[in-house]
């Protein structure tokens, strides 16, 4: 299958080779949570809630007393995907990647700030259209930042492929589903560090690195638009004081 | 009970502070590998790998299976990590904890999405019948960099793996035969290279990293990074979740030293291999 026009240089959805989706990012959507957000990349579609910093509910899973417990919980909606078959919650896949959230919100949380508490991360993916695990980690951001959680820096993730010898930005379910590489980036967006870097399939060393950057240009793009949206967020409750 | 070991203070700051002076604690230099050991069973398909300390034992087996519907024609690998209880006080019976999924699916994304393993040659009916391969991966001692050890133990057991003979025959041309070991050789499969995991641990503010880190050394580490990369200079697979940040130019040059790990532990799986 084509996935990049010969001709136009056009990818499937009509997009260039390195155009990301339309991102929409929304604060405060759920109302019992302290901080939630709706993070959208395209048709891919993740809503994550936040709760804490709250007393541990569990003794026996606090590893470090002087550190906040981080817990996260990935799921996909059973209606998220094509088929409609019903998943066993904790396969693998989602036990990975909850894993891989985790420490990587860990990694941006100053959870030394908060002992003898914890701090739980529920992200569900309501449509799934490809790069679930960027756009969970960009919801997660924003949940977080929304729930007034200390942190560092602001972490985005991106996601970016080779496919037709070409680098491509943010893909979408039909080209993470041919078999190309996938290069996941997460960045700690003012310190422009990696923090979360995931890949798979065969791709030559040189090809790895511009597909690398381009993935981390996507995550300073992305990083741009969820400061925009926290900061009109800001204004909002501003203007609801008076 | 949580049975986690935890470094006291004194050995927090002698490890550190043996890194400054690019010092280890068990006298390697930051980028040596464990003296590493390959030590095959009777049987085939079978391979223990010793990385120092840490011990792990690779076993493979075959099984006829329908093939999934999207690839008729493509035989199934599967890898199955468990931690022993043996192997550490922190691990527990029963279900594979995060620890042993996530190593589980970061061998499983080098050796089955880089195409390590020739699928398509186990392929015997289009459709109906294809040889299903299930690695088993058992950690039976923790002493750190339980990755890299569970990887050259798959790829190590892999290698020696043969499968029976079939053949599709009989009046409709339906029948399958398998034939026992004894009358037919039995079949090694096509392994197109070998990906190999090398593991990176980050000290301090990224600025320190060693590979194959120790227990210990996990114990005190700010992060993490495991990449497979094979022979021809591909990258295979690369897991770094979350931790310590890290500029891109220290990933591009933690890449570079793997290649260089990666010749040296090929060869010596290849040299284990041709000794049987």
């Amino acid at each position: 299958m084509e996935h990049v026009n010969p001709l136009t240089g056009f990818r499937v959805d009509g997009r260039r080779p390195n155009e990301m989706r339309q991102l929409r990012g929304e604060v405060g959507v759920v109302s019992r949570a302290d901080g939630s957000a709706l993070f959208e990349m395209g048709n891919t579609r993740v809503i994550a809630a936040v709760y804490g910093p709250r007393e541990i509910q569990n003794r026996s899973q606090q590893v470090n007393l002087k550190e906040a417990l981080v817990r996260c919980e990935y799921r996909m909606a059973e209606f998220s995907t094509g088929d409609r078959r019903r998943k066993p919650k904790g396969d693998r896949r989602s036990t990975e990647i909850s894993l891989v959230i985790r420490q990587t919100m860990e990694a941006s949380i100053l959870t030394h700030l908060m002992p003898h508490s914890q701090i739980d991360i529920f992200v569900q993916v309501l449509q799934a259209d490809g790069g679930t695990r960027s756009a969970c980690i960009n919801a997660a951001t924003l949940a977080l930042a929304d729930a007034g959680i200390p942190m560092k820096d602001i972490v985005t993730s991106c996601s970016a492929g080779y496919l037709c010898s070409t680098p491509l930005l943010d893909l979408n379910y039909i080209e993470d589903s041919a078999g190309g590489p996938d290069v996941t980036v997460g960045i700690l967006a003012k310190m422009d560090k990696v923090t979360l870097l995931q890949m798979d399939a065969k791709l030559p060393m040189d090809t790895f690195e511009t597909v690398m950057e381009l993935a981390t240009e996507g995550c300073k793009a992305i990083a741009t638009y969820i400061r925009e949206v926290l900061l009109e967020n800001t204004k909002q409750l501003e203007c609801q004081r008076g | 009970m949580d049975e986690r070991w935890f470094p006291t203070v004194n050995e927090r700051e002698f490890i550190e502070q043996a890194f400054e002076s690019g010092l280890r604690v068990d006298g390697r230099g930051p980028f040596d590998f464990r003296n590493l050991k390959i030590a095959f069973g009777r049987e085939d398909g079978s391979a223990e790998v010793e990385l120092g300390e840490t011990r792990v034992m690779g076993y493979v087996t075959a099984q006829l299976v329908q093939p999934y519907k999207e690839r008729p024609n493509e035989g199934t690998l599967a890898i199955f990590a468990e931690f022993s209880p043996m192997a550490d006080p922190a691990y527990e019976p029963g279900r594979p904890g995060e620890a042993a999924i996530e190593l589980g699916r970061v061998i499983d994304r080098g050796l089955r999405e880089s195409r390590a393993v020739d699928l398509e040659s186990l392929c015997v009916v289009a459709g109906k019948h294809v040889w299903s391969l299930r690695v088993d991966l058992h950690v039976l001692d923790n002493e750190g960099n339980l990755i890299d050890a569970a990887n050259i133990a798959a790829l190590a057991a892999l290698s020696t793996f043969r499968r029976p003979e079939c053949t599709v025959g009989g009046d409709d041309g339906q029948q399958l035969t398998i034939h026992d070991p004894d009358v037919r050789e039995p079949l090694s499969l096509t392994i197109h290279h070998l990906p190999i995991a090398v593991t990176f641990a980050y000290f301090g503010d990224g600025n320190i990293m060693v590979v194959d880190p120790t227990f210990k050394e996990e114990a005190i580490m700010g992060g993490r990074m495991t990449v497979t990369v094979n022979s021809n200079t591909d990258v295979c697979s690369i897991q770094k979740a979350g931790g310590e940040g890290l500029m891109p130019s220290v990933v591009m040059q933690c890449l570079r030293i793997a290649l260089l790990k990666a010749a040296d532990i090929t060869n010596e799986i290849k040299i284990k291999l041709s000794q049987g």
